[in-house]
This record gives structure tokens, C-alpha cells and sequence, in this order.
């Protein structure tokens, strides 16, 4: 029986896994080195991991962070977010604006990270208003948002390129000296660890799948739906800052153009793959998780085999197809009833024999 | 108080009686151009033309801007409803336009074409102000191959597929491919993504494949590109390793020229005011323009600038941005 609620409770990590796992075992047919990783020396002089798999998991970061904040807000308002690129690329500029404001120390970094983040989570409150207080579709509400966010961007700093350097950014987007592993990879683990501890000791989880599977259900048994919803869109707010201040930081240089361009159909994606229904309802971060990870394998497989570049958007769209058809709840419905089967009739020579 | 604003009021008015008369000498000039936000060309463009088409240098001049060719298109209109002298239109696309200038040609206003063409009849303009991206391209192939590299492992980073500066740039390249002279490790568009630049050249990276050339075609992605070596340990710039080639002349890339990490970096003119201007003073004396090719286009002076040679003096005249 607990294993039974353990399969239930797991399953729809089933599509994200198998995904990863065809990818992996793919690139072991191709380039058994595919997944090697060692250790080299950057030119700072410092130690670092390098590879494919660190390649994946570093450049995953921003849509691993975005597609967590992405599955609350799917799973509260049962719509998507479609702003998150435009709202990244805004965070990103506050960064870069405070940090030209004079010398770059950890703590004007931090500052800067601080009002980036206000900023973030405000713009965040202001979707989400629209979205519970008005109810506004949340697709229509964000996609204000996300035509004029990056106009706004560019008006924050009042210039195409604006750069920034320093050693703290570069080691916030690349690597601390003495630590091999990328900062970003880092950022996203803190941040998961924040997440399931938010999980853990209160009981968000729970009122955002309530919101989401039934609202007058929930408005009812005295949850206020509306600031849930809110809540949603401004946790994704905060997300959306992170995933700026990691692009600003990994080249030390905003381009509010194609900051994270299009990343927010990706972070869709990822929740999508990850098992999630796009009604909203019952969620599970890490399948969104896994599912932004195999969206970042696929991209860099395509890389390494050198897939033209005219072509490499109909071979992503051919495996996410594949990838979403696996997903769907007809597929699903056949595989349980083939699986039921074969079991049952396990069973039955089970016992047959002990008979 | 109420006499100091009678006082005031009066003298707004007969200063704007003034500068209406005033105007009259002046050429009144409308300009139809994208916003400054698309990019920083569009925004060392935006500022060269407000720059140039000043009250001092006896213009008129009206401003429009706008990345939607319909807004384009009412706006061109409309500075033809108020009686402008000279359009000058950068088109957002390069149909449907050409109803409006059948407009502006039977109202006698004289249209200009700059940095982008116009697919129309040759007869409703007077001239167009272009780049040669193709030119570019072979400009800062040529450079390449004077480097005389034993060999030429090539990582291509493209931009948006299809858009004029990735098929100008990329052809003078595949043209090397082609003929052998220079190999392709990769070529592989990350549409004018820094991150995506990274990305691509990181894969290249863990193959382990050699390479010793980075195209790039913006700065941003050879920008990208640089930070997958550096994480890498790999060498860049001159006497490095790997040479790094970039495009657009960004103030920040040349700084990086300058300081020896990057090798080239090749100039997209956003400079076209001042040819503008010399023609329409040209019209207005009543001479002819000269110069024009078969397609009625100027082709805009552009430079290439080596590593080696490059000058704060350069960095001030012909970089963008900041």
C-alpha cells in the first residue's frame, strides 16, 4: 500500500526521467565521452569542473529557477506567466544600474541584488493583481508585461549595452576561486533548498494546490485565494530576478534584447514535461526541475552534434513533441492498462503456482 | 501675479510668432526611424541624426520612431500632410511602402532612404544611405586570411538566420569553407545571444576539438564566446592562442581590442546624417547628386580595426554606446 502511494505520488517524474535518460543514453551511442567531466584551470588561475554535464547543468540555471517559480503559478492560477523573460531582463538592468552607481563591493553587489529583487517581485504583484483581483486570464495579464518589459529595460539604463566588471560578478556568474563548480549551479541548489523548506514548514504547497484545483473550495474552508494567487506571482517575481542577475553577472553585460529571449516558452515547457497539469491543481517542483535539465540537454546535445543552425529548431520540436505525446493522459491511460495488465497476469501465475 | 502671467503668455507668443517665422528659412526634414531601444546601432543612428538635422544647421527636423511599419507608415504620412521638404525613412520592413511615396512624390517632397532598403521603384527616392554587410563580411575575411595562420579552425557564431548583417557576414566566410582555405569546426547561430554564444562555444570546448578562430557576428556573442575560454583556460587575443573577430564596434569591444584580447572587430556605420545632409544642401542649391550606384545606394564608408593598431582616438570616434 505505501508503495502503491509512493508510484502515485512520483509518477509524473516518469516522463522527465525517461526524457533524460533517452538523451543520456543517446549521447553515450554517439560520444561515449559525451558526459566526462575533469578538472582544468580557468585563466584566472583558479580550479574548475568542466564538461558536458557541467555545461548542462550550468547553462540550465536561469530556466531551472524560472520554471520553479513558473509551476507555482501555474499550479495556483491555472494559466502561465509569459512575462518572465521581459521581467528578467528588467531585474537584470536595476542590477547593472545600481552596480554603475559607483565601485563594486559585496555589499553594493548585495544592494543591488536587493533592488533588483523589489523591483522583480513588484512587477510580479502587479501581474498577479491583475490576474486575482481582476481575473484576468494570466496569459493576457502578463502578455503586457511581456511586450513592454524590455522597452522598460532599456529605459532604465538608457543605453544598448551597458557592461559591468569586477571580480565579484565574475564570481557570481562563473566561479568563487577555489570552488570547481559554477556559481549558478550553486544559486540553484540554494534556491531549491528554499523552496522545499518554504514547502516543508508551511503549508503554501498545500493552499496553492487548493487554489488551484477548486477556488470557492478553498475560499470557502478560509483560505484567501486571491493573496494566494498574488503570492504566486510574486515568488515567480523573486525568481525572475535571480535568473537576471545570474545572466548579467555570467558575461557582465545586459543586452535587454536577448537577456534570456524567449526563455519564457521554455520555463512553460519545463512544467509542462515535468508532468504538471497546465490547469492548475496538484504540482511537483522537482518535475519541473528535471524537465527544464532535459530542455537544456536536448539544446546542448543539438550543439554538440553540430546540427545546422537553419535546422535546429524543427530537431527540438520533433523530440518536444515526442516528449509532450509521452506526457498526454491518452498515452498515460494506455500505458496503465498494458501495465495492469502484465501485472495481473503475474499475479494470476503467481498464483497458479501456489496452487 | 495674475500681470506675470499675462506677462509671460505675451511673451510665449511673440516668441512663437518669431520662431514660426523663423522656420520658414529653415529645410523642414521628417525622419522615419526605429526606436533607439532595438539595439545600440539604432541608438548611435538616433543620436547621429539628431545630431546632424540641427536648428543651427538650418533644419527643420521631426522625428519618428517606431519598430511597427504600420506606425511607420502614418507617421511618414503625416510628415507629408505637414508639408515636409525631405523624408527620411529607415523602414521597419521593406514592403508596402510604396503608396506613400507615390504620396510624397506627387506632393514634391524629396525621400531619402538610409541604413535599410525599400523594396520600390527606383524612381521615388533620391537616394539610399546603406551598409554593404556583404562587404563587411569580406572585409574582415580578408583581414583573416593577411593573419597567415597556419591553419584556420573556424567556430562560426551566426545571428537570427535570414536577417541582412547574419547573410552579409556569414557569406564571405562560407566562401573560405567552401575553397578550403579555412576549416569549420562549427557553424551554428545563436541569434545574437551572448548566453547562447557561451553555450555553443563551450560544446565545441568539451568535444575537445582544436580551434584557433572565433567569428563571431556581433559583439555580444564573440563576447560570449571570450567567457566559455576564459572558464576554459584557453588563450585569446593577440599573439593568444585564439584570435577573436567581432562585429558592430561597441565602445566596450573596442576597449577589449585595445587591451589586446580581442584581434578585430568590424565596423557597422550607424553614420549616414551627414551624407544625408550634404546631398539635400546639394538639391537645395539646385545641383544633382553624384556618386550613386546602379540601385541609387551610397555605400557607407566602413573600417575594419586591428587589435594592433587601434587608438583611444578610434574608440572615441567610432564606437557605440557607452
Amino acid at each position: 500500500m505505501k508503495q502503491k502511494r509512493f508510484l502515485a505520488n512520483y509518477s509524473q517524474l516518469l516522463i522527465p526521467l525517461i526524457a533524460i535518460l533517452l538523451l543520456v543514453i543517446f549521447n553515450l551511442f554517439r560520444d561515449p565521452g559525451f558526459f566526462s567531466v575533469g578538472l582544468s584551470t580557468n585563466n584566472n588561475g583558479d580550479p574548475v569542473l568542466q564538461g558536458n554535464l557541467i555545461s548542462i547543468l550550468n547553462g540550465a540555471s536561469e530556466l531551472v529557477i524560472l520554471s520553479m517559480g513558473m509551476t507555482l503559478v501555474t499550479a495556483a492560477s491555472g494559466g502561465q506567466d509569459i512575462s518572465v523573460g521581459a521581467l528578467a531582463a528588467i531585474a537584470g538592468s536595476v542590477f547593472v544600474k545600481v552596480l554603475k552607481g559607483g565601485d563594486i563591493t559585496i555589499l553594493t553587489v548585495l544592494g543591488a541584488f536587493l533592488a533588483c529583487c523589489a523591483v522583480a517581485m513588484a512587477f510580479g504583484a502587479f501581474n498577479g493583481s491583475l490576474v486575482s483581483f481582476f481575473k484576468i486570464q494570466p496569459m493576457i495579464a502578463t502578455l503586457i508585461l511581456f511586450t513592454c518589459g524590455r522597452s522598460i529595460a532599456y529605459w532604465i539604463n538608457g543605453g544598448a549595452t551597458p557592461t559591468v566588471a569586477s571580480p565579484i560578478l565574475n564570481a557570481l556568474g562563473s566561479f568563487i576561486p577555489g570552488i570547481p563548480v559554477p556559481t549558478p549551479i550553486l544559486i540553484v541548489i540554494l534556491m531549491g533548498i528554499l523552496f522545499s523548506l518554504l514547502f516543508r514548514f508551511t503549508t503554501l504547497g498545500l493552499y496553492i494546490q487548493t487554489v488551484g484545483i477548486n477556488q470557492s473550495a478553498a475560499r470557502l474552508n478560509g483560505i484567501n485565494s486571491v493573496g494566494i494567487k498574488l503570492l504566486s506571482f510574486i515568488l515567480l517575481g523573486a525568481c525572475c530576478s535571480v535568473a537576471g542577475m545570474i545572466g548579467v553577472s555570467r558575461l557582465g553585460l545586459i543586452n535587454h534584447e536577448t537577456l534570456l529571449i524567449n526563455i519564457e516558452m521554455d520555463a512553460i515547457l519545463a512544467v509542462a514535461i515535468g508532468g504538471n497539469s497546465l490547469g492548475g491543481g496538484k504540482f511537483k517542483m522537482l518535475g519541473s526541475v528535471l524537465g527544464a535539465y532535459a530542455i537544456q540537454a536536448l539544446t546542448i546535445t543539438l550543439y554538440a552534434m553540430k546540427v545546422p543552425s537553419t535546422d535546429v529548431k524543427a530537431y527540438k520540436a520533433v523530440v518536444i513533441v515526442l516528449l509532450v505525446v509521452m506526457g498526454s493522459p491518452v498515452v498515460k491511460e494506455w500505458a496503465s492498462r498494458i501495465w495492469k495488465k502484465l501485472t495481473s497476469k503475474q499475479e494470476i501465475s503467481v498464483r497458479k503456482e501456489a496452487a | 501675479m495674475r500681470k506675470l502671467i499675462v506677462l509671460l503668455l505675451a511673451m510665449v507668443m511673440v516668441f512663437g510668432v518669431f520662431s514660426v517665422a523663423h522656420a520658414d528659412d529653415l529645410i523642414k526634414v521628417g525622419v522615419v526611424n526605429n526606436p533607439p531601444s532595438e539595439s545600440g546601432y539604432r541608438e548611435a543612428n538616433v543620436n547621429d541624426f539628431a545630431n546632424v538635422f540641427t536648428k543651427e544647421n538650418g533644419y527643420d527636423a521631426k522625428f519618428f520612431y517606431s519598430i511597427k511599419n504600420d506606425e511607420q507608415l502614418a507617421a511618414a504620412r503625416q510628415f507629408i500632410t505637414d508639408g515636409v521638404d525631405y523624408l527620411l525613412i529607415s523602414a521597419a520592413e521593406t514592403t508596402g511602402w510604396d503608396v506613400v511615396l507615390k504620396d510624397a512624390k506627387d506632393a514634391g517632397v524629396r525621400v531619402f532612404l538610409f541604413d535599410r532598403m525599400i523594396n520600390c521603384d527606383k524612381d521615388l527616392f533620391e537616394a539610399a544611405v546603406v551598409s554593404d554587410m556583404a562587404e563587411e563580411g569580406r572585409t574582415a575575411v580578408n583581414w583573416l586570411l593577411a593573419q597567415n595562420l597556419p591553419e584556420y579552425n573556424v567556430i562560426h557564431i551566426q545571428g537570427a538566420m535570414g536577417s541582412d548583417a547574419q547573410l552579409g557576414r556569414t557569406g564571405a566566410l562560407d566562401e573560405q569553407f567552401a575553397a578550403g582555405t579555412m576549416k569549420k569546426v562549427v557553424q551554428q547561430t545563436a541569434t545574437w545571444d551572448e548566453a547562447e554564444a557561451k553555450k555553443i562555444t563551450e560544446a565545441v570546448i568539451n568535444s575537445g576539438e582544436k580551434f584557433n578562430v572565433i567569428y563571431a557576428e556581433n559583439d555580444g556573442m564573440a563576447r560570449g564566446a571570450v567567457a566559455a575560454l576564459d572558464e576554459a583556460g584557453i588563450t585569446h587575443g593577440v599573439g593568444k592562442d585564439v584570435v577573436v573577430m567581432g562585429f558592430d564596434c561597441n565602445k566596450w569591444a573596442l576597449r577589449e581590442l585595445l587591451a589586446g584580447n580581442w584581434n578585430y572587430d568590424g565596423q557597422c556605420s550607424p553614420f549616414q546624417a551627414q551624407v544625408i545632409s550634404e546631398m539635400i544642401k546639394v538639391l537645395e542649391a539646385g545641383g544633382q547628386i553624384e556618386g550613386l550606384n546602379e540601385l541609387k545606394q551610397i555605400i557607407s564608408v566602413e573600417k575594419g580595426f586591428d587589435a594592433r593598431e587601434i587608438t583611444e582616438e578610434d574608440i572615441a570616434t567610432y564606437g557605440l554606446g557607452e
